[in-house]
């Protein structure tokens, strides 16, 4: 059975000041399986960002399906679930990983990363091993740890906020742009990053405006304009360049 | 998820004035925002529901006068409800209205089960009693009698809330506004309360102070599992805090979810005013 489905999704914006109500996306419509990685291409306005926040209950979706299959709840409606479900499953089984950093100020970079262990009941032993383990193997610089992340670069942000996502082994992350803004060398330490995910069996989920980049890495890849997958490795012959 | 929520309010009514023919009609609609122009009657808080569960903190926002602080009095017996039910979920009790209860029982859930921090530390202190006095009083009502254990967790608490201990005989008068709002926290904190009620209680100190007792408050959800509602009019602070968050607008909820849903999604016209509001 596929860990994500989302079927006949769509997403308006209602902005009663001015009367309006936009269409963000709709009418879509794809799956995958555990372990895979869909990347969803398309340019900006089309809607990608509104896909993976409505997966995340950051917007509330208002039209189809998103199924999955939680470890805990067994197969769930995410545009349904209560609140507290939510909650549950973001801290548990789904991550959200984007450029921006919004976290607690006055944190750093270290406690950010423990903090995301000890709310799930870690033992703070565990917690100061595993965050070390983690830093590292994402090849933040040691002299990082101790600092707060208000001054790191892109690059160093979005390293954190993957460290921060994945330390907690979610089953299915949704990766927002990980890539814009990057330079290219970043961009390759990101893909490796990626791959290491992947390695791990984590089912993936990346938004990315750059297709290039995602040559050979993506199982599956979804056009927002033809709203459909455009490419599908598991079937046909990877495009391995 | 079968969760039993530590408590559950429901149907929470308070107004101010008898109401009249007019106001009971909900066609006739003689009710503007929350004030009843016929009778004058005011409906402070309106059919107000919600749970509250183990360890997270749920974020109250709207503007003034919208119900936020009434809410909490009657949360906290400071003020008698008109209408509605709370359930504590205590052992043998889980079925038990709150707001039915003796006012000598009463007072055992304020002493024993919860605990409130008010805006203005004036009405949370003795503000001429000393600091670790306050804490004492608190500690008696809830049943300690035994002095050098009282001081040990006074002491405890005070250093907490990072109030140096040479200055815990002082009286919090002689504080400034930050230190007089962490010896309250610390003061609402010494029975071990697993509800914990926090009034806009980091309005009108200033930003580095502000983020010293936000970090507390952090602190205490993280390490003693309390759970909390916070009532802030201020977007930033509950995002900071909250994990969801309820609308209120002239004594309704008008919208609830998950904080960052609220924030970047807001779905009531109003919510989207105060959001947009945002600098």
């Amino acid at each position: 059975m596929s860990i994500l489905e989302i079927a006949g999704f769509g997403k308006r914006f209602t902005i009663h000041h001015l009367d309006k109500t936009m269409p963000a996306t709709e009418n879509i419509h794809f799956s995958l399986e555990a372990g895979e990685f869909i990347g969803i291409v398309g340019k900006s306005g089309s809607g990608k960002s509104t896909i993976l926040k409505s997966i995340y209950r950051t917007y509330l979706p208002d039209e189809g399906k998103i199924l999955y299959d939680s470890q805990r709840f067994g197969l769930v409606d995410l545009s349904q679930v209560s609140d507290r479900q939510m909650l549950y499953l973001r801290k548990y089984e789904i991550g959200y990983v984007s450029q921006f950093l919004n976290v607690m100020p006055r944190t750093t970079c270290r406690q950010l990363v423990t903090n995301a262990l000890l709310e799930m009941g870690e033992s703070e032993i565990t917690a100061n091993v595993e965050t070390e383990k983690t830093l590292a193997h994402f090849e933040l610089d040691p002299k990082l740890w101790d600092s707060y992340p208000n001054t790191f670069s892109g690059g160093e942000k979005l390293r954190l906020n993957i460290a921060m996502a994945t330390v907690k082994k979610p089953r299915l992350l949704l990766l927002d742009e990980p890539t814009a803004s990057l330079d290219q060398q970043s961009k390759v330490r990101v893909r490796e990053m990626i791959e290491k995910l992947k390695n791990n069996g984590t089912t993936l989920v990346g938004i990315f405006h750059d297709i290039e980049f995602m040559e050979g890495l993506c199982d599956k890849v979804f056009d927002m304009k033809a709203k459909k997958i455009v490419l599908d490795n598991k079937v046909g012959v990877g495009s391995e360049s | 998820m079968h969760e039993t929520p530590i408590l559950r309010v429901e149907n929470l009514c308070k107004q101010y004035g008898t109401g009249c023919q007019e106001c009971q009609d909900k066609e006739r609609n003689s009710v503007e925002k929350n004030y009843c122009k016929s009778c004058g009657t005011v409906f402070a808080v309106r059919d107000i529901s919600l749970d509250l569960y183990r360890g997270e903190i749920l974020g109250i926002v709207g503007e003034s006068g919208s119900g936020k602080s009434t809410m909490m009095q009657c949360l906290y017996f400071d003020t008698d409800i008109t209408s509605g039910a709370a359930y504590i979920n205590r052992p043998g009790k889980e079925n038990e209205n709150v707001f039915e209860l003796s006012s000598q029982q009463k007072r055992m859930i304020r002493n024993h089960d919860y605990g409130m921090v008010y805006q203005n530390p004036v009405h949370g202190l003795k503000m001429n009693f000393s600091s670790i006095g306050n804490i004492a009083e608190k500690l008696i009502a809830a049943g300690n009698r035994n002095v050098s254990d009282m001081e040990a967790t006074g002491k405890r608490l005070l250093t907490n809330v990072h109030i140096p201990l040479h200055r815990m005989k002082e009286e919090p008068e002689k504080f400034s506004g930050g230190m007089q709002q962490r010896v309250q926290i610390a003061k609402a904190l010494s029975n071990n309360p697993p509800i914990l009620f926090l009034d806009e209680v980091t309005t009108g100190l200033d930003l580095s102070v502000q983020a010293n007792v936000l970090d507390l408050i952090k602190k205490i959800q993280r390490e003693l599992q309390i759970s909390m509602i916070v009532v802030s009019h201020d977007l930033a602070v509950i995002r900071m805090l909250a994990d969801r968050t309820i609308v209120m607008l002239n004594g309704e909820i008008i919208e609830e979810g998950l904080t960052d849903q609220v924030l970047e999604d807001p779905q009531h016209a109003y919510t989207q005013q105060l959001v947009y509001s945002l600098l």
